[in-house]
């Protein structure tokens, strides 16, 4: 045999010795029930695919069994971590069809309440990741703030997670007396916190190992896949819908889109730790300047009335009536609104045929794309990176999979 | 034939004291750990057992050994058993030859606070934790499971890695004590330079470099983050131990817990005294440890007095009796019974600074993320390997001039 033909030989035979893992879909750190098939030679990576769709919950096709107003409760379960984000989107695209008039007291609370949701996503995110490279603590510092948000959210809207707190023509209540109050406590203790988790965090040589120079992508490559959000700002790229294409007032606020050049995991978490100071300052700015008024529009066919007209007024009555039975009709006709929500660019697409119940729901949610960059991102590298990386993509299954 | 009748009782006694002690150590230390750990996190830990958790190992032993006794269908079955209890048993073995306090006479005989008083106890030590990832690398390749099999892999490289540095820092003092017996490296140690600084290797030795090299190696060796990639949870499931349940489980957890207490007793004994004290007799290192005892007493009953919870205001006052009258043991040994007062203050000291260094390896765990495995090895062959090396040189050296 020649030379050539004996090492040829040798490498057919070391290929074959690859062996094949399948981590997930109960995985301690897939974070949900994501499956990746790993190709390994020894600890590194040679060939990964992700399997998603085991929390595939058919929400979409739900959608279009429930009215309008209802369908707001089955966003808040598409992507649970930062639900508000996805109520807004959603009602967004219908108040777009409707052509509703929001007022500005109900867009600078939606501001509000998102950015707080961003806040507690973040912690989420931040915890998880953290845990995943062996800092066990960060974890519980972080669930310890994340629950003074949901704290807030339950102040709000009576619930923690799934608030359904953001509505088709508004919001569902005024806040509560004192929310200032609440507000304004964690506006006081957050920052803190925060510089506590980057002094246990940006200088430790094990975490800048674990994260520095890991995982780094091309921002062309990012964009033909579809990653958006805090992974493609921190390649330098300051693509944030929030000032590109600002809703829900989101222009009148003064805030910096936080990037960074690295294209790492240690770029996405200096991006998303300098989202946490952003997301304050905006909550900020909307609580000094929160304008008085109503929270709901006045459409009269599409906002429930008030309880006390309700009991008073004929008219009142019949429109209760009729929205709680029947819901209210949406003109004919398709609309799309992209927001920002704690991943990248969330979508709602919503297309009508005039009637109570939509014809269709899409969503465009930024987890299905972020995954999409996972094989690229983890190929090449060991099994502890790929758990790094993974982290840093912060993708929720359930809103991969909806 | 009475000497050698008097030579099995008190071995015997010594034997099962040790064990019971050891055995209760390591339950408690889970406890210690769980607690420590809970406080650094802000939570509480285990609370509902017994007072504070007190009764919390109690609970998990009974819970383990009650559990099913599983062997899954695809494993090598021999293997498979055979190696938590290697495991086990090699950890267990090491405290053999670990002295815990100075000679003492008991009714008329001279015996040493210890089991064995053999003259090569650290090649001992050295030899048996080798074989420790034996038992790792069986498990994880026995239990015939990809996550297994990368964990036991893991090990065997990295503690092999750090069992390079870890001799060689060792190496450091056996050169300053010109010996391999641990009792007798203990007892160059003793005095005070200076009237105050004591005569430890880490201070007048000038061993902070190898003692630091030793902890770091320490930690690979037993596991522990930031060198806990064998059982990575969150990368491997639960690396070696996989497969493994109830008290097979328990084996490989009883042999990482006994392994701390061995690294953090040989780190002791080589680098900080053992069990002698930090303050010198002429200062009162007799009452030392019943003022220590007495205060925790005060502690505790002045928090009896403020109690937040209904049952402290009888635990608190408990557990206070309790090192009160501990206290009073130690006074009574600094002043009544010289004899009684030498070896309970040696067994004092060895156990604050063995737990003390533990404490380290708990606080460690909650507060560093983990390394790489490609990381872990960079820092084995690149820094630890050198430093240790550079660092017996210069105490050879060091030594040579002196002698």
């Amino acid at each position: 045999m020649s030379q050539t033909a004996l090492q040829e030989n040798e490498a057919t035979e070391l290929r074959s010795r690859r062996m094949v893992l399948n981590m997930g879909p109960q995985h301690p750190s897939t974070h949900g029930v994501l499956r990746v098939l790993l190709e390994l030679e020894g600890e590194t990576i040679q060939n990964a695919i992700p399997d998603i769709g085991f929390l595939h919950t058919g929400i979409e096709k739900q959608c279009e069994a429930l009215t309008w107003q209802q369908v707001v409760t089955l966003t808040d379960r598409v992507d649970y971590l930062s639900n508000l984000n996805n109520n807004l989107a959603y009602c967004l695209a219908v108040e777009k069809l409707l052509q509703l008039e929001i007022p500005a007291r109900a867009q600078f609370m939606r501001v509000m309440l998102c950015e707080l949701s961003r806040i507690s996503s973040h912690l989420v995110w931040l915890g998880t990741h953290a845990l995943d490279i062996g800092a066990m603590s960060m974890f519980m510092y972080c669930f310890r703030e994340r629950e003074e948000v949901l704290k807030i959210m339950e102040f709000f809207s009576g619930q923690r997670l799934m608030t359904s707190y953001i509505r088709i023509g508004g919001l569902s209540v005024d806040a509560p007396r004192g929310w200032e109050k609440i507000v304004k406590k964690f506006l006081d203790t957050f920052p803190s916190r925060v510089e506590q988790y980057e002094d246990l965090l940006n200088n430790n040589p094990i975490w800048t190992g674990r994260t520095k120079g890991v995982g780094p992508l091309d921002v062309n490559r990012m964009i033909n896949i579809g990653i958006n959000g805090p992974l493609i700002r921190a390649c330098g790229l300051p693509h944030d819908l929030r000032k590109m294409e600002p809703y829900s007032s989101y222009e009148k606020f003064d805030f910096k889109v936080c990037t960074h050049t690295d294209g790492d995991v240690w770029g996405r978490y200096q991006v998303r730790m300098g989202e946490f100071r952003e997301s304050l300052k905006i909550i900020k700015q909307a609580m000094d300047g929160m304008p008085g008024g109503a929270v709901t529009a006045t459409a009269p066919k599409v906002v429930l009335p008030d309880r006390e007209k309700m009991k008073t007024q004929m008219e009142a009555l019949i429109y209760h009536f009729k929205i709680v039975t029947e819901g209210f009709a949406v003109p004919e006709g398709e609309a799309y609104v992209g927001i920002e929500s704690p991943r990248g660019e969330l979508g709602y697409y919503v297309a009508s045929d005039g009637s109570a119940k939509p014809l269709r729901v899409h969503m465009r949610t930024p987890s299905f794309g972020n995954i999409q960059g996972l094989p690229d991102l983890i190929e090449g590298r060991m099994i502890a990176d790929s758990i790094a990386i993974m982290g840093s993509l912060d993708f929720v299954l359930g809103d991969c999979d909806r | 034939m009475e000497l050698l009748g008097n030579f099995f009782v008190i071995t015997l006694v010594k034997t099962g004291l040790v064990a019971f002690i050891l055995l209760t150590t390591l339950a408690y230390l889970q406890w210690i750990e769980r607690k420590v750990i809970a406080h650094v996190q802000a939570r509480v830990g285990p609370y509902r057992v017994g007072p504070h958790g007190l009764l919390q190992p109690l609970a998990d032993v009974v819970k383990l050994m009650t559990k099913e006794d599983l062997i899954p269908d695809h494993v090598n079955p021999f293997f498979y058993v055979l190696a938590p209890f290697m495991a086990v048993a090699l950890a267990l073995t090491n405290i053999a030859v670990i002295p815990f306090g100075p000679a003492i006479e008991i009714f008329g005989h001279k015996t040493n606070l210890g089991l064995a008083d053999i003259n090569i106890g650290v090649l001992l030590i050295l030899a048996v934790s080798s074989l420790g990832v034996y038992g790792i690398a069986l498990g994880g390749w026995a239990s015939n499971n990809k996550y297994a099999l990368m964990g036991g892999l893991r090990s065997s490289a990295q503690m092999i890695s750090y069992e390079l540095p870890m001799t060689l820092a060792i190496a450091a003092p056996l050169l300053l004590s010109n010996s391999l017996n641990l009792r007798e490296i203990v007892d160059t140690q003793s005095g005070y330079v200076l009237g105050f600084i004591p005569n430890w290797n880490v201070f007048t030795g000038g061993q902070i470099f190898g003692f630091l090299l030793f902890m770091i190696a320490a930690f690979a060796e037993t596991n522990r983050i930031p060198f806990d990639l064998p059982e990575a949870e969150n990368e491997l499931v639960a690396g070696f131990h996989t497969e493994y349940s109830s008290m097979k489980f328990a084996g490989f957890f009883m042999a990482e817990y006994a392994n701390m207490i061995t690294v953090c007793s040989v780190a002791t004994l080589l680098f900080l005294g053992g069990w002698h004290s930090p303050v010198p007799s002429e200062a009162g290192s007799g009452i030392v440890a019943a003022l220590i005892f007495f205060g925790a007493a005060a502690i505790l009953f002045f928090h009896a007095m403020h109690a937040a919870r209904p049952f402290d205001k009888i635990t608190f006052p408990v557990f206070g009796l309790i090192f009160g009258a501990l206290g009073a043991v130690f006074l009574a040994g600094a002043f009544v019974w010289p004899a009684l007062g030498a070896a309970l203050n040696g067994l004092f000291w060895y156990a604050a600074k063995t737990l003390a260094l533990l404490f380290v390896f708990i606080w460690i765990r909650a507060t560093l993320p983990r390394f790489r495995y490609d990381q872990l090895m960079r820092f084995a062959w690149l820094f630890m390997f050198p430093a240790a090396l550079l660092n017996m040189l210069i105490t050879a050296l060091f030594v040579a001039l002196k002698g």
